[in-house]
């Protein structure tokens, strides 16, 4: 069918795959809502006006795609150099945790210092929980996907560890409530707000982060040793790049950027504190695993990532409007989300399909040369390249140890 | 400390081993076909954690454990298929697309569950079986034949599945898909009927999984499988993709599992530390992961989706 299409044709047509995606998760969802016994109608019109109906729900949802945003170009720079990230929300457990230990144990200094300080202890905490799998992988042949699944369980612990042990909040040991969080963290931490009462320089860093992420892949030496390793392996090791330490490199930054997330989250919050139920989602309200939807639906591209979040976060701010609206469990909203993700990477593979066969062989990216053309790898995908993650098990795929 | 160490006291806990590495063993068994076939399918917690909730209303609801198992086995059956058509057919990233079925099969069994049940009832449990003679060995006795029927029969899934990959023309279509789709292609194997085939298998399996966790339990809640899905996939890489290994990892993990419970109901690890210690099976998993990465290879084919000339 893609024969007859122009290059213009097929290219909004490609950008329009991924939104068509999540309009028939939320068809599936309309079906669910049906059996529920509640209007879907009444749902789904909730839904726009809780996400972007008022000045109010658009910052609601500008904050919830703060998160999404940061993690999503992590993830991309991840799948741009063949690597999975999975661990984003272990890692932005551990950028929470390192801030929020940073600003309990540091001494009260000016925001001017403390800002960037918690800032940078996230991001250290996140790029630590990337290097393990990213080291792991490089050198070790482990799969990223499950060891990065296994450091989210560890980091959960973790976190449940210090929230009910050496980081609780005194006054919860008095009042003998225990409940699981730190005090209220120093004032001179809170990220500084813009306007209003809580629209803070979160959703601004994420933003900055995606345009330096893209300026890192496009326009630096760096970026192009990233793009190589993950186009191909062997042709990269052949021009000489570091392949292994690329690997690790992909992984620590992605994990970093995630890392930064949980900081803002923690400092961006409403209650300054770091709180948990004792999972995961509970603190990052599934941004590790919503992050790599919204990534795939900015087409793995830095900047189109910032659009993509923006929605993301309006269907997750909306969803919780729907929810409240029609009275169903808040569980529904965790299984829409579950179908999101299929339908939006089911559908991944089109899109991919339909960039690659325009102008060009798609056989040319499989065989693991480089694309010519800038800009078009700029908007293909892991797909474009031949060796893929798992497949580097134990096959001579990394040659000799180039430290 | 010295209670720990009494012989009856370890005696239960190796008998709770085998208990708790049976829905890890079926899981990773399941996972083993399509893996072995090249899919990877990461959703599996997602459908242990349907199946569950199917097996546990199913029991609830009629009082026959049995309808509970064969009502996990029935979702997971579907589900399977499901995971097949995202994976084979619509030929998803399959590191990704995983996550989605988990995280629709962690917010539908809850929703379910809250919608249909919501309170906590017990429901019965599988009926003990012992072994006639063998069961009153002692210590060994206790240990490996005072068990239910299922327990007998997850392990007796052991060999079949072995005979089943290394021995017979399906194992061996298997086999070839996994490792070398275009030859198989050639010589006229379906790769995409292989493939379907192998995540029924490994989706039904965990669903059944799913459901003899619940009903050993006797109880269903939120989440309830614990990431245990994710254990048995690590599981089928530290068992190399052999039925056998695999069945030593799942009982090594049911080993830690067991000891950490009881090490945690004894008050040996005190009550702060006991999230410190539920790290252990996730770090076991990763330094296995690393242990074994560089000896064995994952079949060629894995995660790769099959375009016939390509």
């Amino acid at each position: 069918m893609s024969v007859n299409l122009s290059h213009q044709q097929r290219r909004i047509l490609a950008y329009s795959i991924p939104v068509l995606a999540v309009f028939a998760a939320l068809l599936f969802g309309a079906i669910m809502l049906v059996l529920l016994g509640a209007n879907p109608i009444e749902g789904y019109s909730e839904m726009f006006v809780g996400a972007f109906g008022s000045g109010n729900a658009l910052i609601a949802t500008i904050l919830k795609a703060t998160p999404l945003l940061f993690v999503g170009t992590g993830i991309v720079i991840a799948f741009r150099a063949n690597v999975i990230n999975i661990g984003a929300e272990g890692q932005m457990v551990l950028g929470g945790l390192f801030a929020t230990m940073a600003a309990l144990y540091l001494p009260d200094l000016p925001a001017i210092i403390m800002v960037p300080v918690i800032l940078l202890a996230g991001l250290a905490g996140g790029a630590l929980w990337g290097w393990i799998p990213g080291m792991l992988k490089a050198y070790y042949r482990v799969n990223e996907i499950l060891s990065t699944i296994m450091l989210n369980i560890v980091a959960v612990q973790l976190m449940s560890y210090l929230l009910r042990g050496p980081l609780i909040d005194p006054a919860e040991i008095e009042k003998g409530t225990r409940i699981p969080q730190t005090e209220r963290l120093m004032e001179s931490a809170d990220l500084p707000i813009i306007f209003g009462d809580r629209f803070h320089i979160g959703p601004i860093l994420a933003v900055l982060c995606a345009i330096a992420t893209y300026y890192l892949l496009w326009r630096t030496p760096l970026g192009y040793r990233l793009r190589a390793v993950g186009l191909s392996e062997h042709a990269a090791r052949y021009a000489g790049i570091p392949v292994r330490r690329t690997i690790a490199l992909a992984l620590t930054m992605s994990g970093a950027l995630a890392g930064l997330a949980g900081a803002v989250l923690v400092f961006g919050s409403e209650s300054h504190r770091m709180v948990t139920d004792g999972s995961t989602m509970g603190f990052t309200g599934s941004a590790g695993f919503n992050g790599i939807v919204a990534a795939l639906l900015g087409g793995l591209h830095p900047l189109w990532t910032i659009p993509a979040s923006f929605l993301f976060g309006g269907l997750i701010v909306g969803g919780q409007a729907l929810q409240r609206a029609v009275q169903v469990p808040s569980a529904l909203i965790v299984a829409l989300n579950g179908l999101v993700v299929i339908f939006v990477v089911a559908a991944d593979r089109y899109r991919v399909k339909l960039l690659t066969t325009d102008g060009r062989d798609e056989e040319i990216a499989d065989d693991g040369s480089m694309p010519l053309d800038d800009d078009d790898s700029a908007l293909g995908s892991v797909y474009d390249a031949a060796p893929r993650g798992t497949e580097s098990y134990g096959q001579d795929e990394f040659g000799e140890d180039p430290r | 400390m010295s209670e720990v160490f009494t012989t009856a006291v370890m005696v239960a806990v190796l008998a709770s081993a085998i208990r708790l590495a049976v829905p890890l063993l079926l899981a990773a068994l399941g996972e083993t076909f399509g893996q072995r076939s090249g899919v990877l399918n990461l959703g599996v917690d997602g459908i242990m954690l349907l199946g569950a909730f199917t097996g546990y209303y199913a029991v609830l609801k009629t009082d026959n454990v049995w309808l509970g198992l064969l009502a996990g086995a029935i979702v997971g059956l579907i589900l399977g298929l499901a995971s097949a058509v995202i994976a084979v057919t619509l030929k998803a990233e399959q590191g990704i697309s995983g996550i989605g079925v988990f995280l629709f099969g962690l917010g539908m069994s809850d929703l379910l569950f809250q919608k249909l049940v919501g309170t906590p009832i017990p429901i019965s449990q599988f009926p003990q079986l012992d072994i006639p003679l063998l069961s009153d060995i002692p210590y060994i006795g206790e240990i490996f034949f005072q068990h239910s029927l299922v327990i007998y029969l997850a392990f007796l899934s052991i060999p079949v599945a072995t005979f089943v990959i290394n021995r017979t023309t399906f194992g061996m279509k298997i086999r070839a898909v996994g490792e070398y789709p275009d030859a198989a292609d050639t010589l006229g194997v379906s790769v995409a009927g292989v493939r379907y085939a192998t995540e029924i298998i490994g989706g039904t399996l965990a669903g059944i999984a799913g459901a003899v966790l619940a009903i050993t339990l006797g109880i269903f809640q939120q989440n309830l499988t614990n990431g245990a899905g994710f254990i048995a996939i690590a599981l089928v890489y530290f068992g190399a993709w052999r039925p056998t290994g695999i069945m030593l990892g799942a009982l090594l993990f049911g080993f830690v599992n067991a000891l950490v419970l009881e090490l945690k109901t004894q008050e040996i690890i005190p009550r702060d530390l006991s999230n410190i210690a539920s790290m252990a099976p996730a770090i076991i998993t990763i330094l296995a992961l690393v242990l074994v990465a560089r000896r064995f290879r994952a079949p060629s084919a894995l995660t790769k989706p099959f375009t016939r000339g390509k």
